[in-house]
C-alpha cells in the first residue's frame, strides 16, 4: 500500500516540479523545481522497489542502489547549475562598468 | 494497518502541500525553506518505503547539503543582483503548461497503478548471490559488487563535478580558496554548535560507514555527514579550506575513484573481469574501497557546496 501511495505522490511531484521549472523565471527557482521533479522520479522508482519486495528483503535492493546513485548525481548536477547561475550573475553585474 | 495507511496519506499530503508552496512561493528564500522541509518529509517517506539507505542519503544530501547550497546561492544573488531574469510566461501559456504537466502526472499515475502483478524483482537473485560477497546489507552488495560499475562512474562524476565547478572561477580568483568570503559570527548558536557537533558527527559518520556492510549506511551517507561537519566548522570560522592548488586536497578528492579503478583493473588482470574481486578477500577489498571513497566523497561534497574560488573581497 505504501508503494502505491508514494508512487502516486511521485507522479504528482514530477508534474508540479515540471510546471515550476517552466513557469518560474528566476534561475534559482528553476533549480529548486528541477530537484522537486527529480525527487518525484526517485519516488516512483522507490514504489517499484517496494513492490519488488521478496526473498526476505522488505524492498528490491537493486532499484534502491540505483536511487542512491541517482541522488548523488542529481546533487552534483545541482551544484554545477548553481555555480553557473552565480557566475552568470557575477558577469552581468560587472558588464556595465 | 490503517494507522500506517493514515500516516502514509498524511506524509503524502504534507509533501504535496509543500511542493505546491515551493512552486507558488513569491520569494526564492521561502521556496528554498519549503523545499528543505519537503526533503525532510521525503526522508520519512523513504523510511515508510523500507528504503532506509535512501532515507539516510535523502536526509543528508537532498535536504541538508542542497539546502545549504541553495540558501548560500540566494544570499549571494541578493548581493550581486539576480542577473537577467527571463520573462514569466503569460496567463494563456501558463494554463497550457499546467494542462501539459497535469497530463504527465496522470500518465505517470496510471503507470504506477498499472504496474504488473506480481512485480518483477531482482531481490531473489541478490539474496542468492549475497553470501558470496560476505556482506549483510543487500544495497551495499548491489552498490559495490553487482552494480559496481555504476558506483565507480558515480564516484567519477563527483570528481568531474568538482573540476566543473572550479573551472567556473574567475581568472583572478583561480588558485584561491574555494567558497565566497563569509562574515564569521564569533558567538551565538553557530559558534557553539560548530564546536559541539563535529566530534559527535564524526563518530556517527564512522559508525554509519562501518555498519554499512551489514546494515543501512555506507560511504555516501557517511561522506555527506563528514562534509556537513566540515562545512559547519568552516561557517563558524574554525576551519580553513586549502586553496584549489593544494595537492593533498586534490589527491583526497581523486583517491577514492582512482583506487576503485585500480581494483577494477586488478580484477581484469587476475580474475578475468573488470571489478572482479579476489576470492577470499572480497570483504576486505570492498571495505578498503569504501573507506577511501568516503574520504573522497566527503571532500568532493564539501567542495561542491563551497563552490568555486571567489574574487570577492572579505565583507
Amino acid at each position: 500500500m505504501s508503494g502505491t501511495v508514494f508512487g502516486l505522490l511521485g507522479a504528482a511531484l514530477v508534474g508540479i516540479g515540471l510546471f515550476g521549472m517552466l513557469v518560474r523565471a528566476q534561475p534559482l527557482m528553476r533549480i529548486v523545481c528541477f530537484n522537486l521533479l527529480g525527487s518525484g522520479v526517485f519516488l516512483v522508482f522507490g514504489a517499484v522497489a517496494r513492490r519488488g519486495a521478496g526473498a526476505g528483503f522488505a524492498a528490491d535492493p537493486v532499484p534502491q542502489a540505483i536511487i542512491l546513485t541517482g541522488l548523488v548525481v542529481a546533487f552534483a548536477a545541482t551544484t554545477l547549475a548553481v555555480a553557473l547561475v552565480l557566475r552568470l550573475a557575477d558577469d552581468e553585474d560587472e558588464a556595465p562598468r | 494497518m490503517t494507522v500506517w495507511l493514515a500516516l502514509d496519506l498524511l506524509l503524502a499530503a504534507g509533501s504535496l502541500a509543500l511542493a505546491f508552496g515551493v512552486v507558488r512561493a513569491r520569494r526564492v528564500f521561502t521556496a528554498i525553506a519549503l523545499f528543505i522541509a519537503h526533503g525532510l518529509l521525503l526522508t520519512l517517506a523513504w523510511v515508510r518505503l523500507d528504503a532506509v539507505d535512501v532515507a539516510l542519503t535523502e536526509g543528508a544530501i537532498g535536504a541538508g547539503l542542497s539546502g545549504v547550497l541553495l540558501l548560500a546561492a540566494r544570499h549571494r544573488l541578493a548581493r550581486v543582483g539576480a542577473g537577467r531574469v527571463a520573462e514569466a510566461p503569460g496567463r494563456a501559456v501558463t494554463i497550457a503548461i499546467g494542462l501539459g504537466c497535469a497530463a504527465v502526472t496522470a500518465a505517470l499515475g496510471y503507470a504506477v497503478l498499472a504496474l504488473p502483478d506480481p512485480a518483477p524483482s531482482l531481490a531473489a537473485e541478490v539474496a542468492a548471490s549475497l553470501a558470496a560477497t560476505e556482506l549483510g546489507n543487500p544495497v551495499t552488495g548491489v552498490l559495490m559488487v553487482f552494480r559496481g560499475l555504476d558506483t565507480l562512474l558515480e564516484a567519477a562524476v563527483l570528481v568531474l563535478a568538482v573540476i566543473g565547478v572550479w573551472s567556473l572561477a574567475p581568472d583572478r580568483a583561480w588558485r584561491g580558496a574555494p567558497g565566497a568570503p563569509w562574515t564569521v559570527v564569533e558567538d551565538g548558536p553557530l559558534a557553539l554548535l560548530a564546536r559541539l557537533l563535529p566530534p559527535v558527527g564524526i563518530v556517527v559518520a564512522v559508525h554509519i560507514l562501518w555498519v554499512g556492510a551489514d546494515a543501512p549506511g555506507g560511504k555516501f551517507q557517511a561522506g555527506a555527514i563528514l562534509a556537513a561537519m566540515g562545512l559547519l566548522a568552516w561557517l563558524a570560522g574554525l576551519a580553513r579550506v586549502p586553496p584549489t592548488a593544494s595537492r593533498p586536497m586534490r589527491a583526497t578528492v581523486a583517491a577514492g575513484p582512482a583506487l576503485f579503478i585500480a581494483v577494477g583493473l586488478a580484477g581484469l588482470m587476475f580474475q578475468g573481469a573488470f571489478l572482479a574481486y579476489p576470492e577470499g578477500l572480497v570483504k576486505p577489498v570492498i571495505l578498503l574501497v569504501e573507506f577511501v571513497l568516503t574520504a573522497s566523497v566527503a571532500a568532493a561534497l564539501a567542495l561542491l557546496v563551497l563552490g568555486p574560488p571567489s574574487a570577492d573581497a572579505r565583507p
